[in-house]
């Protein structure tokens, strides 16, 4: 079978060298050990060993060429298997499909990671490989099937295609934007300097890499521009919190890719959509819905989010911006109870609650459902945070209590995590108000006076006309605004 | 002339000759056994100590110096091969770590650097786990209690402060076993070692200091610096010390014997020089062709340690095809089984990290533990991720 040799980092951290001389060529037979190469590295010359006994089958690089740590320089004709995990002695991220490494090491034999300086990445020469063909076309028939698929792996004999994307590991995965998105509701561009790596964590970037995700194209909501876990998740549509906008049928459900000739899918009504549709209908030809919008920069408040983020109070525990609004609705929903109060018909009386039960729209596997938080206004802020993980958690596990969906006095729905602005929420039956919360975006925003770029977000109120007045649903509006603007507000409200 | 010493790779970097002036050569003469040309010398004062080396442990030293620059010549290679980051070489000083750690008994404690590769061999160290740090797999490769060998010191000198206060330790438990902490001439210009000699002298413990002097602290000439040889430097702490040829096997054994037997019997610490030659780099990520002359390497190969122990046993007749195949194969055996090792090693888990910080439970790390376990976890399942994408 085909070895591949691939330039290990031979100083300490180094991260190229250059082939000298070659001390054999394509044909020759070689031991273990045998000095095959003379390469000159930033701090010394060094003789390579050959990592294999086989012949030469081919042999990349020129001399006089500066290759980078991590290509491959010479191959060679095996016979056998030497119990050797990889493909190539620089170990793990070979070719070797029928045994893919767990992980790529990235100090023995591969120096320090490459940075994306603008340089412009040196392709491995194309070769003829005259040798290797014929292995690849005839794999012996009593080979065992790991290794046939080896001999068959297209990178075995060509290098030129796998290099670039394995030499360039800091470099984002470039994927497209997830189908299901419309172009148009993607979040908007990057927020750091062209050429700069956008700021995430390690594991972040690993969560990115999953799921395809160019970090250029996330906007961070972090601090300094710090890209999260909840960015990215934000930016695929998923949401950590999977809220979906009321009257957008369908988000989160995929549909089924119809049958070959099939015009028409006929599905049978029932379930969570039957409920969920008999609930719209009521709620939109029973209560006169108003919305209003209101735009703001929420940039302190996401500086807070961070801020609380980072103390020791909150470690552990998962908040978002979903968090803080919800405890600002909270807030100014103690002046002005009139959002918090149900239209009862059959008794003709107006029910005012004394207590909140804080209903969130939650996009799950079987639907769109709005578990509510009992008792919502008497909890701190650790414990909503908590409260909102447990209902995300079970919602999206589809185990929601019914005891939990019903009840509801004012809810939320977190349509931001499509990318979208704002809307017109259709009321969940029987309440007086919904929120949309639209995307936090950075954009060009008065600030001091002046144009800045700030991290804005526009709120969308629907509230039931029969039981609230224009004015009382504005300055309820305009209450939650304020402390989303200047969180600090909140102190004057309670 | 053979005998030489701290001037070479300096100003006077011409011929083999002694370059040290008479008045650098208080500490007396270079004892040597076995000359360059494989020849038996006698030495009223050490030849005692070797005297019931047989014929048979003759070869076994032999073979030990063989098998021990195999694993150096193969840690090498797999450095070049991308399967170690780091290996630092003891080509050239195989007499000196065969000849000392041949002359300890099993009860004795081992305090060595990095580069006594073959010393952790003798005590019985795998071969793989010999090189575990040098691949990035662990902090340290082996359970200094199991082969009484402390992990390998990277600090220059460090290890001379712990073999004393073990040595200290010994003293109060009223053993009679030794400390032995092994460093190069660069490290009897640290602190470190200058207070470790202080403490054994005025403790009177029972602790060996065996410097191989290999002429060069990484690109810097031992001359540069000390102006005294650096056996005569133990004087000033008020602890006795010998000059041996550190290529001379026997030599080093028979010094090695004398240092231990004073500790053992309350004699207090024992300075030893063993004069010898760094062959190769500082490590594989060093150049000496950039600092020194090429004739100084051809003068120390004309010394090699083990063509001198070779040319002896061949002298003896003792060097029959018999013994001449079973040292070949048993270098072949290590290095095969080195290679083998190193290239399967499991990865080391993270969770591994916190292992031998503390031997009991501890409450901060602890924390820390729990902090990182749940920094990986956040990683998140990579399937789960895969699931996930796909349920959108």
């Amino acid at each position: 079978m085909i070895k591949e040799f691939r330039l290990p980092d031979l100083g300490e951290g180094l991260t190229e060298s250059e082939i000298v001389a070659w001390k054999v060529a394509v044909g020759d037979t070689v031991a273990l050990n045998q000095i095959i190469a003379e390469v000159e590295t930033a701090k010394a010359v060094v003789e390579l060993p050959s990592p294999f006994a086989g012949v030469v089958a081919a042999l990349h690089e020129q001399p006089g060429t500066v290759v980078e740590v991590g290509k491959p320089i010479v191959s060679f004709e095996v016979e056998g298997d030497d119990g050797r995990p990889g493909a190539g002695p620089a170990g793990g991220a070979g070719a070797d499909g029928a045994a893919p490494a767990k992980r790529e090491p990235n100090l023995v034999g591969y120096g320090a990671v490459l940075e994306n300086s603008g340089r412009p990445a040196r392709r491995a020469r194309s070769f003829a490989a005259p040798t290797a063909a014929p292995v690849t076309s005839a794999p012996a028939a009593n080979a065992p099937a790991a290794e046939r698929a080896l001999m068959a792996a297209p990178e075995a004999i060509a290098p030129e295609a796998t290099a670039p994307a394995e030499a360039a590991p800091a470099v984002p995965v470039a994927a497209p934007a997830p189908a299901d998105m419309p172009a148009e509701a993607r979040p908007g561009g990057t927020t750091t300097v062209a050429g700069e790596r956008p700021r995430s964590t390690p594991p972040v970037r690993k969560l990115a890499k999953d799921l395809g995700v160019d970090l250029a194209l996330v906007t961070g909501t972090g601090e300094f521009g710090l890209i999260t876990r909840e960015d990215i998740r934000n930016f695929v549509g998923g949401g950590d919190l999977a809220v979906a906008p009321r009257g957008l049928a369908g988000v989160s459900t995929p549909v089924p890719a119809p049958a070959q000739g099939e015009r028409e899918t006929r599905t049978p009504i029932k379930g969570v959509r039957k409920f969920t549709a008999a609930a719209m209908v009521s709620s939109a030809f029973t209560a006169p819905h108003v919305t209003e919008f209101l735009t703001i920069d929420v940039t302190p408040t996401m500086e807070l989010l961070a801020r609380l983020k980072a103390s020791r109070a909150f470690a552990g525990y998962k908040l978002t911006p979903l968090t803080l609004v919800s405890k600002a609705v909270l807030i100014a929903l103690k002046n002005h109870p009139t959002l918090n109060t149900r239209w009862d018909d059959g008794t003709q009386e107006i029910v005012q609650y004394n207590y909140v039960n804080l209903g969130i729209a939650a996009a799950t596997p079987r639907g769109l459902t709005v578990p509510n938080i009992k008792d919502a206004d008497r909890m701190s802020l650790l414990e909503l945070s908590t409260a909102l993980t447990e209902l995300t958690d079970t919602a999206r596990a589809g185990k929601t209590s019914p005891a939990n969906l019903s009840g509801g006095t004012i809810s939320i729905t977190n349509i931001g995590v499509f990318g979208i602005d704002s809307g017109t929420p259709i009321l969940n039956p029987g309440e007086a108000a919904i929120l949309a919360l639209g995307a936090v975006r950075k954009m060009p925003w008065e600030y001091q006076d002046e144009v800045a770029l700030r991290q804005v977000m526009t709120l969308s109120l629907s509230f039931d006309h029969r039981l609230v007045d224009g004015e009382q649903g504005s300055r309820f509006l305009q209450d939650l605004g304020a402390i989303l603007t200047d969180p600090g507000m909140a102190l004057a409200m309670v | 002339m053979f005998t030489d010493d701290a001037g070479k790779g300096g100003i006077s970097a011409g011929g083999p000759g002694n370059s040290a002036g008479s008045n650098r050569r208080s500490g007396g003469d270079l004892v040597q056994l076995i000359t360059p040309g494989g020849e038996r010398v006698s030495h009223p004062e050490f030849d005692p100590w070797v005297q019931d080396v047989s014929d048979e442990q003759l070869g076994a030293l032999y073979e030990d110096m063989v098998v021990i620059r195999r694993i150096d010549a193969e840690a090498t290679a797999l450095q070049r091969q991308g399967e170690l980051a780091l290996w630092p070489p003891l080509l050239g000083q195989e007499a000196s770590q065969i000849g000392s750690a041949r002359a300890l008994r099993d009860d004795d404690f081992v305090f060595p650097s990095y580069r006594d590769n073959g010393v952790a061999y003798c005590r019985g160290v795998n071969p793989e786990d010999i090189v575990k740090a040098w691949r990035g797999n662990a902090l340290a490769g082996w359970d200094p209690y199991t082969v009484n060998v402390a992990t390998q010191q990277i600090i220059i000198g460090a290890q001379t402060l712990h073999a004393t206060g073990y040595a200290m330790g010994i003293q109060n438990d009223g053993a009679d076993s030794v400390a032995v902490a092994y460093f190069g001439d660069g490290a009897t210009s640290e602190g470190d070692v200058n207070e470790a000699l202080v403490f054994a002298a005025s403790f009177q413990s029972p602790v060996v200091f065996f410097c191989q002097n290999n002429h060069w602290a990484i690109s810097e000439p031992v001359r540069l610096q000390s102006h005294i040889q650096i056996a005569d430097r133990a004087a000033g702490f008020g602890v006795p010390s010998m000059r041996v040829d550190g290529n001379d096997v026997l030599a080093v054994m028979a010094a090695t014997r004398i240092a231990t037997d004073r500790a053992r019997h309350g004699g207090g610490p024992t300075f030893i020089e063993a004069v010898t030659y760094r062959m190769g780099p500082h490590t594989t990520a060093d150049d000496p062709t950039r600092y020194r002359d090429a004739n100084e390497l051809e003068d120390w190969a004309a010394k090699d340690p083990i063509a001198r122990l070779k040319s002896l046993l061949e002298r003896k007749g003792l060097l029959t095809a018999q013994l001449e195949t079973a040292v070949a194969a048993k270098a072949d055996a290590v290095a095969k089984a080195l290679r083998s090792g190193t290239i399967n090693m499991p990865e080391p888990q993270p969770m591994d990290i916190f292992k031998h910080v503390y031997s009991t439970p501890h409450s901060p790390l602890e924390r820390q533990q729990d902090h990182y376990s749940r920094y990986l976890a956040s990683f998140g399942d990579p399937a789960e991720a895969a699931t996930e994408e796909g349920a959108r």
